[in-house]
């Protein structure tokens, strides 16, 4: 890889390790300066220019004036709100559940929670339009029980746009809420029982405590994607649930006024660094990587914090106590007997509500299956007869098939290209010390963190004035930006893992550096590669927002074709297309998830 | 020990974990102010055992009884013992103070009573200056501590311990063994403690359970395993062991002979067990023979040719071949280079009749 030092003999000298350092790195952070920074900045500064150029607060003026953007930001974080306490109270069960079985089983349930995350977000959207529209499952079901004389409205409001977010984001805050909670030492539990405390009462004085980093970590990843949400309210929402990014998306698309729509972009910006900020002053940014389980020493030495653990001890106290005395009754009804063994219920009930809280994520998407064989023209529950005739029709229609293959060939070049940037910065952040490595680190993560709409309509300006808007190529570097992130993080855990001895052995043992590195390094790395790629490819498969502003005319991606098709019509046609789409992705995912775990079980 | 009073009687306990049997007819009785030591190679089934005394697992039969109550499926808060943890469990959430004043808490008593019991146990185990303290900022050994006094702070009626110094070094582990030995003496409690490390369990226990397989091996004071093994395992896993192939030629009230292989008949102690021309292992401990010297005698006597000298530290070791092909080893206080014994030259050995035991073969054990 570099020739610099090729030569083992001689020491390098201090240029050409220079040079070998910055070539590593150098590039990941020159392309995403080139197609992150520069978009996003360019955007900003938009923001406060007016038509002719000239520099003005109009647009800021503006949103102030107008009250329908301060009350759209009041939609989007009450929307966030809402969906950050119904991830974490359904979610908490899920990861407690997954945090207190055996491993084996954790590695099996784990996936019913990964598949929904990554399954296609439009398809798991389009399954809650099957199950719970005028027609759909839920309400043919409850007609025909006879519980309800007329359907229920459960889409095109508040609540589609709750079922829809939070399970779209539950998986999120269960799988934050496990890191935390692996951390937690089952002793912990065990000690404060043989000390005389029962069930409720080990919960709440000794686990809840202990995991609410997690809780705190979760509830902020949640609430801050949720600020850049805008498929779920779009399709399942109604007109009075739309959020910031569909103004944006509005101004952009209908009126062509960038210098707003970037100015709506600041105010949503704002709101995130004011609660990343807030949450930095309660909790410490640091819970974010998750792991961290105990900082009470710290906590109690900041005021709010202080403030905070009185309030939460109370609290804890308090349901501890109330657990106890349920307990004890519950005791009484039915004693316990010394000599016969007996069903733990508190561990039944566990089991129970996280079954069925993996039942709702996992199992909705399933009913996108049957629909797309109905022989009628319209998506309702139950499907009618059988045929083939949608997936007939789609193989008719060029366009989808054109968005396929250029979907497919998107997200092979970018996740490509994306390893080829991310994978030497992986392996200089994991190897070297340098300064401004958190940096950098951050620097290389940020597209995940920033809305996505960001990107996609800072690209679209810049992809305006040099011509790139409607071409393939335009489209895969948007979908590096993306894929770099990923990688990185990715790459960096499986290097990290790896026990650097083994390539002193080789070359203790006669292997040159390029023979150690494809003989001993790569055979050990590669299924952490492997899942990289996958990581990659996914993210750039499913993804829309970019697409929404890059492509254009006939250039389309799977996604964005869906889109377009649902804002007409979700059709037995789409949900054809999603079928396909589900199959295809579960079998990529389970894929790569086998791959991951075969390469956790070697290092 | 203050009395003859059984705290803990466990019958036919037998816990199994899928088709893994990690617990098997173990039957044991701990007496009122007992430091008894569950003693035994790792996933022998100590931890199994000590679990379920403390309800932490469910047994799949048998029985335990804690002060003549039953307890085999109680829960844990239900049975008054306390539990030391090998990575102590202290909460990391919770200063020292509101750690050992947990147990007090759950038994609701008052803050003021409690918060003098803390202190009490504190100042026993020298750390009463780190009440408001959290756990992690504690050294391991301090940490240690602070579980052993959440442990006491309650009386519980016996006070388990998984292996709790196992975290630490050898220094530390030395000292606090004798911390934990006067503590039990000072107090008078009922102690069940879990190690693998067979000095520590010689040193500080009154009685030892060795386990192996998920089997009580053996159990006896120290001395009885150390002198009287009733196995191989056991000669084996205590100390160091000569063993020794042989055949019983004959049986008397007060001891066996034993033939061993072409080096004549030696007397052992006697083995109610065995029976004339049994095959066994002869199990002598390489400081109790002695190279003799022209003119000495002994009961048992046999001769070999030296064939290594092994000098280390404080004890020197010798490996001496004996005429039929076996090898004894024998420690003696090392000496000055000059008066050191040479390979190849020509040994007597001996011992006293009560420094030999005979064992049940392993092999043959085994094959029933
Ligand atoms: N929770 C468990 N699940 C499955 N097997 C277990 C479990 N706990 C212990 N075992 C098995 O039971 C046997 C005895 O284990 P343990 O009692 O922990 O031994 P020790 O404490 O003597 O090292 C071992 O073979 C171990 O693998
Ligand atoms: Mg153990």
């Amino acid at each position: 890889m570099n020739t610099a030092t090729q030569d083992g003999s001689r020491a390098p000298s201090r240029l050409s390790r220079l040079v070998t350092r910055h070539g590593r790195i150098a590039p990941a952070l020159i392309f995403l300066a080139l197609f992150f920074v520069m978009p996003v900045s360019m955007l900003f500064g938009l923001s406060f220019l007016d038509s002719d150029g000239a520099l003005t607060l109009e647009h800021y003026q503006r949103l102030w004036d107008k009250p329908v953007y301060l009350k759209v930001l009041g939609i989007t974080l009450k929307t966030a709100a809402w969906t950050t306490v119904l991830c974490i109270l359904g979610g908490y069960p899920i990861a407690y559940l997954l945090a207190t079985v055996a491993k084996t089983t954790r590695a099996r349930l784990t996936i019913l929670v990964l598949m929904p995350f990554w399954t296609s977000f439009l398809v798991r959207t389009f399954a809650w339009i099957v199950l719970l529209g005028r027609k759909g499952a839920v309400n043919t079901f409850l007609l025909d029980i006879g519980v309800i004389e007329q359907p229920i409205k459960m889409i095109f409001n508040f609540t589609g746009v709750m079922i829809g977010m939070s399970h779209a984001l539950m998986p999120l805050a269960v799988l934050t809420m496990l890191s935390v909670m692996e951390g937690i030492d089952a002793n912990l539990s065990k000690a404060g029982s043989t000390m005389g405390a029962r069930g409720g009462q080990t919960f709440w004085r000794i686990y809840f405590p202990l995991s609410v980093p997690g809780i705190a970590a979760g509830g902020m990843l949640v609430f801050i994607t949720s600020l850049g949400f805008f498929i779920t309210p779009a399709l399942l929402g109604g007109a009075r649930d739309t959020m910031i990014v569909q103004t944006i998306i509005f101004q952009i698309k209908e009126i062509l006024n960038w210098g707003f729509a970037g100015a709506i972009g600041v105010l949503l910006m704002v709101a995130v660094l004011i609660i990343f900020f807030v949450y930095d002053k309660l909790l410490g940014l640091s819970t974010l990587s998750g792991g961290e389980a105990t900082r009470a020493a710290s906590l109690s030495k900041n005021p709010i914090g202080y403030v905070g653990a009185k309030v939460g001890g109370l609290f804890t106290r308090g349901m501890g106590t109330l657990c106890e005395w349920i307990g004890i009754a519950i005791g009484r009804l039915f004693p316990r007997r010394a000599d016969k063994r007996r069903a733990d219920g508190g561990r039944i009930a566990i089991w129970m509500v996280g079954l069925l809280m993996m039942g709702f994520l996992a199992l909705p998407a399933l009913f996108i299956i049957p629909v797309s064989f109905t022989e009628s023209g319209f998506l309702g529950w139950p499907p009618q007869g059988f045929s083939l005739k949608w997936y007939q029709a789609l193989a008719d229609t060029p366009v989808w098939i054109n968005a396929a293959l250029r979907s497919f060939t998107v997200a092979i070049l970018a996740s490509s290209l994306g390893m080829l940037l991310g994978v030497p910065a992986a392996f200089m952040l994991a190897r070297s010390s340098f300064t401004g490595k958190g940096a950098v680190f951050a620097f290389l993560v940020s597209p995940i963190i920033i809305p996505n709409i960001f990107i996609a309509v800072g690209l679209f300006f810049l992809y305006a004035k040099i011509g790139l808007v409607g071409t393939t190529i335009g489209l895969i570097l948007g979908h590096t930006v993306l894929a770099i992130p990923y990688v990185v993080i990715t790459v960096l855990a499986v290097v990290k893992g790896y026990d650097q001895n083994l390539d002193m052995a080789a070359s203790t043992l006669g292997a040159n550096r390029k023979q150690t590195f494809l003989r001993v390094t790569l055979p050990m790395i590669r299924s952490g590669m492997i899942a990289a790629f996958m990581f990659a490819f996914i993210i750039s498969f499913d993804e829309l927002t970019i697409a929404l502003f890059v492509t254009g005319g006939e250039v389309t991606t799977l996604p964005k074709q869906m889109w377009d098709d649902a804002l007409l019509r979700v059709s037995p046609a789409l949900a054809a297309v999603a079928t396909l789409l589900l199959l295809f992705m579960s079998a990529f995912i389970l894929v790569s998830e086998i791959i991951k775990r075969r390469a956790a079980k070697r290092s | 020990m203050s009395g003859e009073n059984i705290k803990l009687k466990i019958r036919s306990l037998r816990k199994t974990y899928g088709s893994v049997v990690a617990l098997d007819s173990a039957d044991i009785d701990l007496r009122d102010g007992e430091f008894l030591t569950l003693l035994g190679p790792s996933g022998s089934g100590k931890s199994t055992l000590l679990w379920a005394v403390a309800g932490l697992n469910d047994p799949d039969s048998g029985q335990i009884w804690i002060d003549g109550r039953e307890a085999t499926h109680l829960p844990p808060f239900q049975r008054e013992i306390g539990m030391v943890f090998q990575n102590y469990a202290l909460f990391p959430h919770m200063t020292i103070g509101q750690n050992i004043g947990f147990p007090l808490e759950m038994r609701k008593m008052n803050r003021i009573d409690r918060e003098k019991a803390v202190m009490r146990v504190l100042d026993m185990v020298k750390l009463g200056h780190v009440a408001d303290r959290y756990p992690q900022e504690l050294s391991g050994g301090q940490q240690q501590r602070i579980a052993l006094a959440r442990a006491f702070v309650y009386e519980p009626s016996i006070i388990l311990m998984d292996e709790p110094l196992g975290a630490l070094d050898k220094k530390l582990r030395d000292h606090l063994q004798l911390e934990i030995k006067h503590l039990h003496e000072q107090l008078g409690v009922t102690i069940m403690y879990v190690t693998h490390d067979q000095e520590e369990a010689m040193v500080m226990s009154d009685r030892i359970c060795l386990m192996n397989n998920a089997r009580v091996e053996q159990i006896g004071t120290p001395e009885d395993l150390y002198f009287r093994p009733n196995t191989v395992f056991a000669a084996d896993f205590l100390g160091e062991s000569n063993l020794v192939d042989g055949v019983i030629r004959e049986v008397n009230g007060n001891g066996a002979s034993v033939e061993i292989g072409g080096a004549g008949l030696t007397r052992a102690l006697p083995n109610p067990d065995l029976s004339v021309g049994d095959r066994v292992k002869l199990m002598t401990r390489p400081e109790a023979i002695e190279v003799l010297g022209a003119g000495e005698s002994r009961p048992n006597e046999v001769s070999g040719i030296l064939r290594e000298v092994i000098v280390g530290g404080g004890a020197t070791k010798l490996f001496v071949e004996l005429q039929g092909g076996a090898t004894m080893r024998v420690t003696q206080l090392t000496r000055a280079a000059t008066e050191r014994l040479s390979p190849g030259v020509e040994l007597r050995l001996g011992w006293e009749q009560h420094a030999a035991v005979v064992l049940k073969h392993a092999e043959l054990e085994s094959e029933l």
